[in-house]
């Protein structure tokens, strides 16, 4: 109806505005809570941001990290991964009783074998998710049990062996004497899942998890994304098991509940439960405000039984934000919309 | 008995019936036809209470009703046989047939009156090869569609039954079991609305026919009085618009790009095709004529298990989308928001998914602009999520996905469905220029004037297979001959 034909493309100052506002869209609120909970960090404890404290939070939040960008790969491509935990504990534990029979082995082919372990984890996982089709929250919980059995039969409950100081040094110690390993770790494990994300194996991926039978007829091999995202998570739980041992030395405990903390993390992080949608960056800054909010509490002074009781909470209200949106938000985000339908039926 | 009277009904704003009346007197069997999309479904939800119509009144033995519910229809006396079964499976025959009426004694369950009485309607019917508590999912489909109709005769008094389709999933012996009881019905002083696509089946059944066109009540004919040929003039016979592309050249048409021989698998049989570059080849055939299945199978989404298959030269019978994508194939699907897009992806993402899948785009990205300009794409920039797109700009993100994999065959199942006209008028001509560049290509449609308008001949297809071929030009009454033929051609068709 209208006189002159549009421009294809309308490259204004609004649209710039409006990818800007689409590509922080899902991860918005949680750069802004974790903007709100560094401050009130720095309030509560001034000492907070010397570079040795700080440093020291990032290597605390470090295992988590991690896991949040594994369980992460898993989420968006449609699935779960509830066996990352028991993963984490199977690691540090099979670290130990390694160390008890080979006091002298070197800890960078310990680190190495205990990645291939994780992935190996992911593979089967991945596997019995997609060949099987078993649903992989089923899978993967069924995952958790049989490693968590798996280790109480092997040690009795108390694990033996003692991780040798090299092989501890990659969680705790520093290179340089000054920058923790494990920031490194989380530095490296961004930047390749920022990296992944972007190529070819993150956007389909992506569109996997968003519509599986579209992805499946545009020749996507779905059953093997979705399975190499589970590998990437269990080679994440694997490399947290090693920061996880470094830091706090073996137990049977290790991993406890890692596996809900990182899927509150990811929820966190604006990641849409079901799939298709969500950034792996903000995943990760949820991670680290679930780490602030523990830090917070506990400097509060707030029991750290309680931390649970938190987590329930926030992964209740995230996923309940993000279904009903902010309404002022998606009411932009539809007004925004309408003119091109209207252009295209001119 | 039931007078439907100046039936009206809009959808947003689109009428798809206008002011349409109808009769039916007891014991009668009144067939409703027309074309896809012509009103039939819809006229029959509002006279089952799934609709309320805008305008106009439904008299039932002398009562006017206004139904806003299927029950108050159902309990009114109208009972309605879907196309597909609302059965639950791992139940009982009986279960099923007083499902949410159950007969209560002392606060359980009665199943044993339950059961007698489930037996005596069965009886009633001579349908005496069912038993009550037989789980559903063990019964053949024909058996499920008589527990079906004893389930409608259960709820009420019934005096109008609504049947839509009720031949499409039987074997062929099965119809005539379906005939047998639909004439006991009938015997009983029920009257029965019969829609089918299958005149054969109206002109062995009916005693009136009723033909709808675009909303419209075309005629009403003595089944008796008529020919297949009086009702295929009536179901088609409009004005076909002039706005499509012009057709290829013969010159334009060159080497056969796709071709199979003897090919099929469950649900076709003996397929010959050619596809030839430049050449846009129609597919037309009724729903359940085994078009979808056609493109399905060429494109290897359920492949072919018979026959052979070459593309390009080269002997391709694709067993997956993704051999057949390497092999040049591409297939844009009829259910665009289920099956072709990701909704809530980029533009880019959606138009580099192929390529990315496939053939690993890397550094290929910024190609995809270029393509999207190509298929003249209408957004707010090429990060925009495809959901908050028109339909039919997501439809050229479709086409733009395609064509980013370089395909030589181009399959269309209805490209333009869903679609406003401007965009179909986008839609065609991009259609033809891709044919123009070379490509072969074939489209499945179910509007007759889209389909004559586009192609350079037409395939017919019905009951998985092809019924016959027409060259460019043919008319609606000559398609619908064709694909209403089906097994048995009625007398005098090839008047």
């Amino acid at each position: 109806m209208t006189t002159t034909t549009p421009p294809t493309t309308t490259a204004g100052p609004a649209s710039v505005v409006g990818a800007l506002g689409r590509r922080l869209g899902t991860g918005a609120p949680v750069y802004v809570l974790l903007a709100v909970l560094l401050a009130a960090l720095a309030i509560t404890d001034p000492g907070f941001y010397e570079p040795d404290s700080f440093l020291a939070f990032i290597k605390r939040a470090a295992p988590l990290v991690i896991l949040a960008a594994g369980q992460y790969m898993v989420i968006v491509s449609g699935g779960f991964d509830l066996s990352v935990g028991a993963v984490v504990t199977a690691g540090v534990v099979a670290g130990a009783e390694f160390y008890g029979s080979y006091p002298d082995a070197p800890w960078l082919l310990v680190t190495a074998g205990l990645l291939l372990a994780g992935a190996i984890v992911g593979l089967v996982n991945g596997l019995i998710t997609t060949v099987l089709l078993v649903p992989s929250f089923i899978t993967t919980l069924g995952m958790m049990l049989i490693l968590e059995g798996a280790v109480f039969y092997w040690t009795g409950g108390s694990p033996q062996g003692v991780l040798p100081e090299s092989f501890r040094n990659f969680g705790r110690g520093e290179a340089g004497g000054w920058l923790p390993w494990a920031v490194l770790a989380v530095l490296a494990v961004g930047a390749l899942a920022w990296w992944l994300m972007r190529a070819d194996f993150g956007r389909t991926l992506l569109a996997t998890g968003d519509n599986e039978r579209a992805a499946a007829l545009a020749g996507v091999r779905v059953p093997r994304v979705r399975t190499l995202a589970f590998v990437l998570s269990g080679t994440a739980a694997a490399l947290a098991a090693v920061l996880v041992a470094g830091f706090s030395g073996v137990s049977a405990q290790a991993g406890r509940g890692l596996e809900f903390e990182a899927i509150t993390a990811v929820v966190l992080g604006g990641v849409i439960l079901g799939g298709g949608r969500g950034s792996v960056v903000a995943a990760m800054a949820g991670a680290f405000s679930l780490q602030a909010l523990f830090t917070l509490l506990n400097l509060q002074g707030v029991s750290g039984a309680l931390e649970s009781t938190v987590q329930g909470f926030i992964v209740i209200a995230a996923v309940g934000l993000g279904a009903t949106g902010l309404p002022g938000l998606s009411r932009l985000r539809r007004r925004r919309s309408q003119p091109s339908e209207g252009k295209s039926s001119s | 008995m039931l007078t439907m009277q100046d039936v009206s009904k809009s959808f947003l704003g689109v009428r798809v019936l206008h002011g349409v009346s109808l009769d039916l007197e007891p014991g009668e069997v009144h067939a409703l036809v027309g074309e896809n999309g012509a009103g039939k479904s819809t006229l029959m939800k509002v006279l089952a209470g799934e609709y309320a119509p805008d305008e106009g009144t439904i008299t039932l033995d002398g009562t006017v009703h206004a139904f806003s519910h299927p029950v108050q229809a159902q309990a009114a006396g109208i009972g309605l046989i879907h196309q597909e079964f609302a059965l639950l499976p791992h139940r009982t025959v009986a279960e099923n047939v007083f499902l949410g009426r159950e007969p209560v004694r002392r606060g359980f369950v009665d199943r044993r009156a339950m059961e007698r009485r489930t037996a005596e309607l069965l009886a009633e019917l001579d349908e005496t090869g069912i038993a009550p508590h037989t789980l559903v999912k063990d019964l053949s489909v024909a058996r499920q569609q008589t527990v079906e109709i004893v389930k409608a005769l259960a709820a009420s008094d019934v005096r109008v039954l609504v049947m839509d389709e009720p031949t499409a999933p039987l074997a062929d012996h099965e119809v005539e079991l379906l005939y047998a009881l639909i004439r006991r019905l009938a015997a009983r002083g029920i009257g029965i609305l019969y829609i089918s696509h299958r005149l054969r089946e109206v002109f062995d059944l009916s005693r009136r026919i009723t033909v709808l066109k675009d909303g419209r009540k075309v005629a009403t004919l003595t089944t008796a009085e008529t020919t297949a040929d009086d009702v295929v003039r009536a179901m088609v016979g409009r004005e076909l618009g002039s706005y499509y592309p012009p057709r290829a050249d013969p010159a334009e048409i060159g080497e056969p790009l796709l071709t199979t021989a003897g090919a099929g698998n469950e649900r076709l049989a003996g397929i010959d095709l050619t596809l030839r570059a430049g050449e846009v080849t129609g597919v037309a055939g009724l729903q359940g004529s085994g078009r979808t299945s056609l493109v399905r199978a060429l494109f290897g989404a359920a492949p072919f298990t018979r026959g052979s298959m070459t593309v390009a030269g080269r002997p391709l019978r694709p067993a997956g989308p993704r051999q057949a994508i390497r092999g040049g194939v591409a297939l844009v699907t009829e259910d665009r928001k289920g099956e072709g897009l990701a909704l809530r992806q980029s533009v880019r993402d959606n138009a580099l998914l192929v390529t990315r899948a496939v053939h690993g785009a890397g550094g290929q990205a910024g190609g995809v602009d270029g393509l999207l300009e190509r298929v003249n794409l209408r957004s707010r920039g090429h990060d925009q999520e495809v959901q908050y797109l028109s339909g039919g700009n997501q439809q050229k993100v479709v086409i733009a996905k395609w064509l980013a994999a370089g395909p030589r065959v181009l399959l269309f199942d209805e490209p333009t469905r869903g679609v406003d006209v401007g965009a179909k008028a986008a839609i065609h001509t991009l259609v033809r220029e891709l044919a123009r560049d070379g490509m072969a290509v074939l489209i499945v449609s179910s509007e007759l004037p889209e389909l004559i308008g586009m192609s350079d001949r037409i395939v017919v297809m019905a009951d998985g297979t092809f019924a016959g071929e027409l060259p460019a030009g043919a008319g609606e009454e000559d398609i619908m001959r064709l694909a209403t033929a089906s097994d048995a051609t009625p007398e005098g068709s090839a008047a």
